[in-house]
């Protein structure tokens, strides 16, 4: 479902993405490891279409981003790194306004934002401005409009972060439901979530792949500890500080 | 339909906020007290508001719609929410355009809230209500330039502060290019040149004709030519900054 073959990507004479190939099918949570600066994040821009390759190609459902990215983005939910958010509006404005903006209307809109409030638990902070919303539930709110339009493919920035402890499994159980009949690809700094969630992960560093598996592999590659081997396998280039 | 579902954003947005509310209140009570007073409009008896009441507003404008509209692109980058635009499926076109309406239409609003100087005119005489309607569409068109020369400028910065220092100081050049005191002082300097350039390239010339009655298809190609530029230009630029 997410085809990403050769993707490269360079900020002037910064190589941010280095060639990067892999791929993400149906029923796979893929978790996208790497320390910060490593590529992370551009990646996921370049996958969802908000950042143009350098070179490569991504594919979302067979359609490629780089020749059709208004198809292929109607494929994909996103949830960037930050959450952005307006703040002027409600939640249920936001939501009505992002359904609108993937092309719902009527009732099937009416039911998706309903639906998207439903799966994360936004129920009590419907009608809240977004701007008195604590960091939890701008995550959650966020998380809720990647979501609206069904997609077949979701990408997620870091979607654990800020939020408490329940929170964090809540997500991380919404992860792994989800993961049953979509392609998810999402990265994060906390490696017992790629136990928790993931069926697959890789590890990025440097704008290039450095370690490729299940959590099991990759587990057992760090000889029993998935930190030791993110440590061994992110640091080896990395001068100290 | 994407840019109607970004318009009506836009539009609510404006809405919610008190800023939007205070700008046509301050527009219209400036631009009526200017007429009162250094318009002279008793003293002129000017019925056509030409020489009192639309002289003014480019001076008012060219501060105030950067002010209502100094957001509109610097608080998405700031925000983040280019992001989220970005990654659905729409033209970014779709959206520059959606924003450029909502404000046109704020600026609409404040012009139409003038009224009582229409009623007043007709009130006390028989106006030629055509130049007026001619004015108020010259005031407009005056409107839409500086919104899309704000436009533009918000699409550079994710400072808003910087957005509105930037599009008043350019605003306030296009204003003062054609401004008749500083004409009137080039003119005196001898160069023909200069004064005809900056007669083309100011807008207060364009404008002048319009709340005369004289709309002339050169200050229209010129002016719509201007927002064109200047909207084109935040397409590139916005693109241009994910590269």
């Amino acid at each position: 479902m997410i085809e990403v073959s050769d993707l490269t990507k360079r900020f002037g004479t910064k190589v941010a993405v280095d060639d990067l190939s892999f791929s993400v099918k149906k029923g796979e949570v893929l978790g996208f490891l790497g320390p910060n600066g490593a590529g992370k994040s551009t990646t996921m821009r370049m996958v969802t279409g908000f950042l143009p390759v350098t070179a490569g190609n991504v594919e979302i459902c067979g359609i490629s981003m780089i020749d059709n990215p208004k198809e292929a983005k109607r494929k994909i939910g996103y949830l960037p790194e930050s959450a952005p958010l307006y703040n002027d509006m409600t939640v249920i404005g936001f939501l009505k306004f992002c359904a609108s903006m993937r092309g719902l209307s009527g009732s099937a809109k009416r039911s998706a934002v309903e639906k998207s409030i439903e799966t994360c638990f936004l129920q009590s902070v419907a009608r809240q401005s977004i701007g008195t919303l604590s960091k939890g539930y701008r995550h959650r709110t966020c998380l809720a409009q990647s979501l609206l339009h069904d997609p077949e493919v979701l990408v997620l920035d870091e979607p654990t972060d800020g939020l408490d402890p329940n929170q964090k499994l809540e997500v991380r159980k919404l992860i792994k439901n989800l993961g049953k009949e979509k392609a998810i690809l999402f990265s994060t700094h906390i490696l017992e979530e790629v136990t928790a969630a993931c069926t697959r992960a890789v590890i990025v560093d440097q704008g290039v792949i450095v370690a490729d598996g299940t959590p099991e592999d990759l587990t057992s590659q760090g000889k029993g500890s998935l930190y030791d081997l993110f440590h061994k396998v992110t640091t080896s280039e990395t001068p100290a500080a | 339909m994407n840019t109607l579902t970004i318009f009506k954003r836009e539009l609510t947005s404006y809405f919610t906020q008190p800023t939007a509310y205070a700008i046509v209140i301050i527009f219209g009570l400036l631009s009526t007290l200017l007429a009162f007073t250094i318009g002279n409009f008793w003293a002129i008896a000017d019925a056509s508001l030409h020489g009192s009441f639309f002289r003014y507003h480019p001076l008012l404008l060219m501060i105030l719609v950067p002010a209502v509209s100094m957001r509109q692109w610097a608080d998405e980058h700031y925000t983040g929410t280019i992001e989220l635009l970005g990654t659905f499926p729409v033209r970014l076109g779709s959206a520059i355009i959606g924003k450029f309406l909502a404000s046109a239409v704020i600026w609409a609003l404040a012009l139409a809230l003038t009224f009582p100087m229409i009623w007043t005119v007709n009130h006390l005489g028989d106006p030629d209500n055509w130049t007026i309607f001619s004015g108020y569409l010259g005031s407009f068109l005056v409107c839409l330039t500086f919104l899309a020369v704000t436009t533009l400028v918000s699409s550079f910065t994710r400072d808003q502060v910087v957005a509105l220092i930037a599009s008043v100081a350019i605003c306030c050049i296009l204003t003062i290019l054609g401004w008749d005191p500083v004409i009137n002082e080039i003119r005196r300097s001898g160069s023909d040149f200069a004064v005809e350039a900056m007669t083309k390239i100011g807008i207060y010339s364009h404008f002048f004709d319009a709340t005369l009655g004289r709309i002339s298809f050169s200050s229209l190609i010129y002016l719509f030519g201007l927002i064109t530029v200047c909207l084109v230009g935040t397409n590139l630029a916005l693109r241009s900054q994910r590269a």
